[in-house]
């Protein structure tokens, strides 16, 4: 029978660290059952019969966050042989308030003190001989980034699990010992004993995840005795446990030698100084996020890419895999089916892919260093106001770029709602593919006019601005707000092993998720328009997807482009954005256009008129992103998130498009007052109703105390 | 009364209370903003909010807003 160690400890304390130092190669990532956090497992180097099981990075077991749920439900039912809590020294009362969580559970719990280099350059000192004493249970000390003694500590928890030994929990003062007593009678039978002092501790917290069947009058008698401990301290039962656990924090801390830490300012610290100073924090921002868009949108990664793009895929595999199946003498459709729809498809996914390693790199970098967590101190105060995150800068800043790389950047932000937000609204700035088609346009139908550029953009930011007004006022978003309490951590010089594993990990994900996806959709497409209804080989405009134009086409006569090309390139910019440009042409007639569209403007400006082309172009900066970045939504949101932003995304740009036309119509007097007109200021006032109607109060009381407050 | 808010950077104050209850509050005392603490104010963001804090010898960000239901002194 193998052996379960379960590994806890803050955020930031090197736990993602001294897993990968245990287990190696030998990791499995997937989810918690039913939520988005990450679950990994791997086994103990050397010891095949161990398996230890990385938890969420938490401060606390509160009831508050997916992560402290996820962890103490695991904790408390799945009940791993051992804890092994990983501890940063250099910030030693913060994590040992966790430890006196943990060692409530009933399970034996070992120490591993990482960081303590950073302790001694800071002239500071821990007797980890004395911390053992005082806590009652062994302490390792370790060096996470160094490897050292890491195994040691697991194997030191493998003997703790083997003992049977659990933690003894620390004790807090005499009247919250007396009502956890009492109350522990009350609960005793109907719990695990070894759980005993977790449920009366939670019990006295008032911990609303806790339900025990307990009777009424037992319930009454636990009330009254935490009652009467509130009555004393003057404070609510939750605060009491939580100030006296920072209490015993505070004295183990002294007990190991370690006080709280003197006014000096550290090498952080200065740079801290100047990268968050009140002059220097933007300039500098702004340096740092050219530099990471100068690496991976514009220079190294898309010089990659485009190898990739035009050489490997355009040069080497096709005319190689063409000549493997001229000599197989295979038939045209399969030929057609490999080339233009597999290895096409492929080499649009693994295109994207240096450009988001070099993203990912730099990404890696400024997170591991602690760079990060000071953009979103430097930017919240914008973000927030349309609920997003002050991380959001980062994906829709790489969005200009791409909007796959874009999503997928979103990661680095941990509030769900914030990441949900920011997925669902970076892909409206427009990305690099979309430049063809508001080049065609603005060449075409507006004289190559300087504005229509600059408004593209501008009609992405007010897109995201708004959605963020509107959505967080919706069911979906509405909720406790959540607090943007953050931890800024050290500076620190990231090894370079983490930040290449950080990337790895990304891109195997990508490749691995978004591809099967993005594949299957790219080799339908490439099949709709290849073929007509008796499944013979045509040309695009007697295919599928231009009967299934002709069908679609009367939706977007509203919007000014009831022309069945203009639908079915709509539907293309699904596989890429600067299809648009390319499946316009084919179908007005032209074997290949420049990347602008030059040949098709004259045609063009038969079939639209620019209030409608503008509306075209406008659909197709909003509406449903490629399949690439559809593909990533999925990977970040799952299935169900995906279809509400992809729905969410085509309303919009519908309802965006068909104003712009019915109000541009009607004002240069190339359409009359109408239904169309009378539609559109429906929406419009709809559209105003929902920015501008204030905020539904949430259900929970949470809110209202926080406002009371 | 007087809340970290109000407190101007370089100031030191200690905690003499948290207003509010729930996952707010739980989560700024979880981070160790507990009674009789004492908090160091670093500075304030360059557009005015969040806050920068010392608080048991690591660095923490508070948004303004939460800030007002930690009376000092």
């Amino acid at each position: 029978m193998g052996m379960k160690i379960a590994l806890a400890g803050n955020p930031n304390c090197g736990k993602t660290t001294l897993f990968n130092a245990l287990t190696g190669a030998s990791q499995h990532v997937g989810n918690w059952p039913g939520v988005t956090v990450e679950k990994k497992e791997g086994k103990l180097r050397g010891h095949g019969d161990v398996i230890i099981q990385d938890l969420p990075g938490v401060y606390s077991l509160s009831p508050y966050t997916l992560e402290e749920v996820v962890t103490r439900d695991y904790l408390v039912t799945e009940q791993p042989d051992a804890i092994l809590n990983i501890i940063d020294a250099s910030n030693l009362e913060r994590n040992l308030y966790l430890t006196t969580q943990l060692m409530e559970l009933g399970l034996p719990v070992v120490i591993a003190l990482n960081m303590m280099d950073v302790v001694r350059r800071q002239g500071g000192s821990i007797q980890s001989s004395a911390l053992s004493q005082a806590l009652g249970v062994p302490v390792v000390e370790i060096s996470a980034l160094k490897g050292e003694n890491c195994v040691e500590a697991a194997l030191e928890a493998v003997r703790a699990a083997k003992s049977r030994q659990a933690a003894k929990p620390v004790t807090f003062g005499e009247d919250i010992e007396h009502a956890l007593e009492q109350i522990g009678t009350q609960v005793s039978g109907h719990c695990q004993p070894s759980h005993n002092r977790w449920y009366a501790v939670k019990l006295f917290e008032r911990d609303a995840r806790t339900e025990l069947p307990l009777g009424q009058m037992a319930k009454d008698t636990i009330e009254a005795y935490i009652k009467t401990v509130e009555d004393a301290q003057d404070d609510d039962a939750e605060s009491i446990i939580t100030n006296a656990r920072y209490e015993c924090a505070a004295k183990l801390a002294h007990a190991a030698g370690r006080e709280g830490k003197v006014h000096k300012l550290t090498g952080s610290d200065k740079i801290d100084q100047i990268v968050t100073n009140r002059w220097l924090g933007f300039p500098i921002f702004v340096g740092v996020m050219f530099l990471v868009y100068y690496l991976s949108i514009s220079t190294v990664g898309t010089m990659m890419t485009d190898w990739v793009n035009d050489v490997l895929f355009g040069e080497i595999i096709p005319p190689a895999v063409e000549g493997w199946l001229a000599s197989a003498a295979t038939p045209e459709w399969l030929n057609g089916l490999v080339l233009d729809g597999i290895v096409a498809g492929v080499g649009s996914v693994l295109g994207f892919l240096p450009q988001m390693m070099v993203l990912f790199l730099c990404l890696a970098f400024l997170e591991d260093c602690g760079y990060m967590a000071r953009i979103a101190f430097l930017m919240d105060r914008i973000f927030r106001r349309f609920g997003l995150s002050g991380k959001s800068f980062i994906p829709m800043l790489i969005g200009t770029g791409c909007g796959v790389p874009g999503i997928m950047a979103s990661r680095t932000i941990e509030n769900q709602r914030d990441r949900r937000m920011t997925v669902i609204t970076t892909t409206f700035i427009p990305c690099s593919a979309k430049l063809p088609v508001i080049a065609l346009i603005a060449g075409a139908l507006f004289g190559g006019a300087w504005w229509v550029g600059p408004s593209a953009y501008f009609v992405g930011v007010a897109a995201i601005i708004c959605s963020g007004i509107i959505l967080k006022k919706t069911r979906l978003f509405v909720g406790d707000p959540a607090p943007f309490v953050m931890e800024l951590p050290a500076y620190h010089w990231p090894s370079l092993k983490g930040v290449l594993r950080h990337m790895w990990e990304r891109a195997v994900a990508f490749i691995k998720k978004a591809g099967t996806v993005i594949f299957l959709a790219v080799t339908l497409i490439w099949f709709l328009q290849t073929f007509n209804f008796r499944l013979e080989m045509v040309e695009q405009n007697e295919s599928i997807l231009a009967s299934i134009g002709n069908v679609l086409a009367p939706i977007f006569a509203p919007l000014g482009w009831g022309d069945w090309r203009a639908a079915v390139a709509a539907i293309s910019g699904l596989i890429a954005k600067e299809n648009v440009v390319g499946t316009l042409g084919v179908l007005f007639g032209f074997a290949e256009v420049a990347e602008d569209g030059v040949e098709i403007w004259g045609t063009m400006q038969q079939v639209f008129t620019p209030v409608a082309a503008y509306s075209f172009l406008v659909f197709n900066l909003l509406c449903a992103p490629c399949f690439a970045a559809i593909g990533a939504v999925r990977r970040e949101l799952g299935g169900k998130w995906t279809l509400i932003a992809v729905g969410y995304q085509c309303l919009l740009a519908y309802m965006v498009s068909l104003c712009i036309y019915q109000f541009g119509a009607l004002l240069t007097g190339a359409a009359s007052f109408g239904v169309g007109t009378v539609v559109a200021i429906i929406i419009l006032v709809v559209f105003l109703y929902l920015l501008f109607r204030p905020q539904p109060k949430p259900e929970s009381k949470l809110r209202r105390a926080a406002v009371k407050a | 009364m007087k809340s970290l808010e109000q407190v101007k950077p370089g100031e030191t104050v200690s905690v003499v209370r948290l207003h509010g209850e729930g996952p707010i509050k739980r989560r700024i005392m979880d981070m160790g903003i507990t009674k009789g603490v004492t908090v160091f104010v670093r500075k304030v963001a360059p557009l005015g909010d969040p806050m920068e804090i010392t608080v048991r010898g690591y660095e923490l960000s508070l948004r303004k807003a939460d800030c007002a239901a930690i009376e000092v002194q």
